[in-house]
């Protein structure tokens, strides 16, 4: 047992900081540290230098194009990258559906797609969730009827993040209503440009248009787009909702977070003190830091494990969105009174207008309101306690 | 960066469960302790000759030269059996401040008797009225000619009543809270002018309240230099803690395990009460809370070896903190979900709720760890 890094991965370390020194743009890097609006062409943007390093998907193996890394260099990248202002990939290509192709696609699937994902060519969206079917997915209705050799779907899928910038969206769909729920459900890929889909916005709490509905009416997909086998879909779907929880954990935006946090706290005034020596701030502070550590090592824990990380990743959803709200919290309450005003068009980069208060109380209202989501997303964290309950504790 | 326990490890945490499943059973630990000897023989000649009393000392003295990582797998197990022996106060605190501190002599002529189960030592520090502030020490040793006096009054010192020697914290110059000028001694037990009042502890441990008036000590055993012991203290109880904190790990992990078996097997309405949600994620918190804690244990005994005092110091009281809040958390929640029999004698669950309870008041609560965690960031504003 040794917590401390190997000099290898003290050197892989620096080997990246430099990368980042080097290569990550100035204007992204504000974008990302002023918390402004995040931007399609920024994350492409990234994407595309990662790429040209061969850096574009740090957790797959190198047979797809991916780097290889083992699971603390992917860790240590990951942190290096969030503590350096680079904006998060794009989770839903390269961490949901990759490795669903990788895993259950044929070989012609993985060629076809998988580039386009490393490249970030390909905007990929999540077709999970539906009105009916939140926390209880299975029951979902999306329909896909085989008709020669395609599909005909027809339904609604919402909640889906950053739909309106998708090339594709993978879906879970109704292929039989025999027998239980989970049994008639199949994994498709559909291209967002098939006629038929229509892609309607959903203005989140905080006025930014982040999520989409989008409906289906008789739009036809290639049966070559089906991955698996058809009505085997919850499988797949449930080791994608695995890789998701760990990645949900988001230590190294959160230890990037805390180092804002902090240096705000030591910034900001508290009538004729620094905030940092407000007892009842400072102690929350600290405790919030502690609980960052726990999760930090306890993310090593469970990902250096050999036996993997199973079900015990629900822990790390939990603890990973609780901790994350709570910075979010407290970065708001940092501001105090400064962060009421709500001024939308203060989230773009080259925003030269009035402000109320510093630039670090601008948005954190809005974020504050915005990371609520955290706890519900990705199967909501009462979910996470029952998969706990039941595949951990077998009550 | 890794967490796996090394092969001998994994066999001395195997042969440890064992011990606590099979000889160390709810009715010999129940015998052990309303004997009120606050140790049994025969299990501390077995620990001895496992070599768990002498785990962490150098091979020179009898020792295997282990490190707080080994004190952590022993005390884990300590924790699922509550184990009640002196193993913390002897081994870990005295034992690790001799080995830390001592000289030469005070080395090779103490050390193997710990690690042979003949000698028992407990560490006199603690003051009435200090609270959990190490430095805060009272008690006074004057020079008297070749030899020291000392004199003042220690209180909850972890078995001391049954220890053959004590380490006695006093102070040689200075004011009352200046970490500078304390020193520490080894006086023997029976030495004139002792007083000590040995009382049973709530979860089957032993203390003692001690009263030392003008006791005579000689300059040899004096341990370190005069009025520089402040920080051989603080690393004892930094060991302490990071032992505490393994300990509770085990204790936590046996609270869920007896109330998940009860949760599965209590009918009420007709159905096993944890087939209900909120018993459900009650239980998953507990979990949760335990799993934290251990990664933080971890910590703790990674870094309790530690000289960098500031790192280490960080880490055992972040541990110390998150340990003690789960302890409390999943103590209480554990007697909640045993309903009525969470709150009889004859439960192991109320026994578990009664270590964890006292662990978080020992060498600091939550709220203590939390504050030195929190003026911990007020210093690097500086």
């Amino acid at each position: 047992m040794d917590l401390n890094y190997t000099p290898e991965q003290e050197a892989f370390r620096a080997e990246v900081r430099q990368f980042l020194d080097d290569n990550l743009p100035d204007d992204i890097r504000e974008r990302v540290q002023k918390r402004l609006r995040p931007d399609k062409a920024m994350t492409e943007r990234w994407q595309k230098i990662l790429f040209d390093k061969g850096w574009g998907a740090s957790t797959w193996p190198e047979e797809f194009g991916g780097t290889g890394w083992d699971p603390i260099q992917q860790i240590i990248f990951e942190e290096e990258c969030a503590l350096a202002g680079a904006p998060r990939q794009l989770d839903f290509g390269l961490r949901m559906v990759a490795p669903v192709i990788m895993t259950f696609g044929n070989d012609v699937q993985k060629q076809r797609f998988l580039p386009g994902i490393l490249s970030g060519e390909d905007w990929w969206c999540q077709g999970y969730s539906e009105p009916g079917a939140g926390s209880d997915l299975a029951s979902l209705r999306t329909s896909a009827k085989r008709e020669g050799d395609h599909y005909v779907v027809n339904g609604q899928k919402t909640w889906t993040t950053l739909g309106q910038h998708a090339d594709w969206i993978f879906c879970l769909v109704r292929t039989s209503t025999e027998g239980k729920p989970q049994q008639g459900i199949s994994f498709l890929l559909i291209d967002m440009n098939t006629p038929g889909i229509e892609v309607r916005p959903i203005i989140m709490l905080d006025g930014e248009h982040e999520i989409n509905e989008v409906y289906f009416d008789n739009v036809k997909v290639p049966a070559e787009n089906l991955i698996g086998e058809e009505n085997q879909g919850w499988t797949y779907a449930k080791f994608l909702l695995g890789h998701e929880r760990t990645g949900l954990a988001n230590v190294g935006q959160w230890k990037a977070m805390m180092k804002r946090l902090k240096e705000v706290a030591y910034q900001e005034q508290d009538g004729q003190r620094p905030l940092i020596e407000n007892t009842r701030f400072r102690d929350r502070l600290a405790q919030l830091d502690a609980e960052l550590r726990a999760l930090e090592l306890t993310v090593l824990r469970v990902l250096t494990d050999k036996r993997g990380p199973g079900p015990q990743a629900s822990i790390l959803k939990i603890r990973g969105t609780e901790i994350g709200q709570q910075l979010f919290e407290m970065l708001m309450e940092a501001g105090g009174q400064d962060a009421i005003a709500h001024i939308p068009e203060a989230l773009e980069l080259d925003y030269n207008g009035p402000r109320a208060g510093s630039i670090d109380a601008t948005p954190s209202a809005g974020d504050y309101f915005n990371m609520r989501k955290l706890s519900i997303f990705g199967g909501s964290n009462e979910i996470q306690r029952n998969i706990i309950a039941q595949l951990v504790l077998g009550l | 960066m890794n967490f796996d326990l090394t092969e001998e490890q994994q066999m001395l945490n195997d042969s440890l469960r064992r011990f606590v499943t099979n000889e160390y059973g709810f009715e010999k630990r129940g015998e052990i302790i309303s004997s009120g000897a606050g140790i049994d023989k025969a299990t501390w000649a077995n620990f001895a000759e496992m070599g768990l009393l002498g785990f962490t000392f150098p091979e020179d003295y009898d020792g295997l030269g282990g490190n707080a990582i080994d004190t952590m797998v022993v005390m884990e197990n300590f924790g699922r059996g509550l184990v009640v022996e002196p193993y913390l106060a002897t081994v870990v605190l005295a034992g690790g401040l001799i080995r830390d501190a001592g000289n030469e002599a005070q080395k090779a002529d103490i050390l193997p008797g710990i690690a042979s189960g003949e000698r028992l030592l407990a560490l006199a520090h603690n003051e009435p009225g200090a609270r959990y502030n190490l430095s805060q020490v009272k008690t006074t040793a004057c020079k008297d000619g070749a030899d020291f006096l000392i004199s003042g009054q220690k209180t909850a010192v972890l078995h001391g009543g049954q220890a053959n020697q004590l380490i006695v914290s006093a102070r040689t110059s200075g004011n009352v809270n200046d970490e500078s000028g304390l020193s520490l001694f080894l006086v023997d037990r029976n030495a004139k002018g002792i007083t000590v009042d040995d009382f049973a502890t709530h979860d089957g441990h032993r203390t003692a309240e001690i009263s030392l008036s003008n006791v005579t000590v000689s300059a040899d055993n004096l341990i370190g230099t005069v009025d520089e012991a402040f920080p051989a203290i603080e690393k004892a109880v930094d060991l302490g803690i990071a032992a505490l904190c393994a300990e509770a790990v085990g204790a936590m992990e046996a609270m869920n395990a007896a109330t998940l078996e009860y949760i599965k097997t209590r009918k009420q309405f007709g159905t096993p009460i944890g087939k209900f949600q909120v018993l459900q994620h009650r239980m998953a918190d507990m979990f949760i809370q335990t799993e934290q804690a251990k990664t933080m244990a971890i910590l703790a005994a990674s870094e309790a070896d530690s000289d960098d005092r500031a790192r280490r110091r960080e880490a055992i009281s972040m541990a110390k903190t998150l340990v003690g809040q789960a302890a409390r958390y999943v103590g209480q929640q554990g007697v909640q979900l045993h309903g009525g029999m969470g709150v009889t004698d004859e439960m192991f669950a109320a026994h578990l709720f009664k270590r964890l309870t006292l662990i978080n008041l020992l060498f600091g609560d939550a709220d203590h760890h939390l504050a030195q965690v929190s003026d911990g960031l007020l210093a690097k504003t500086a």
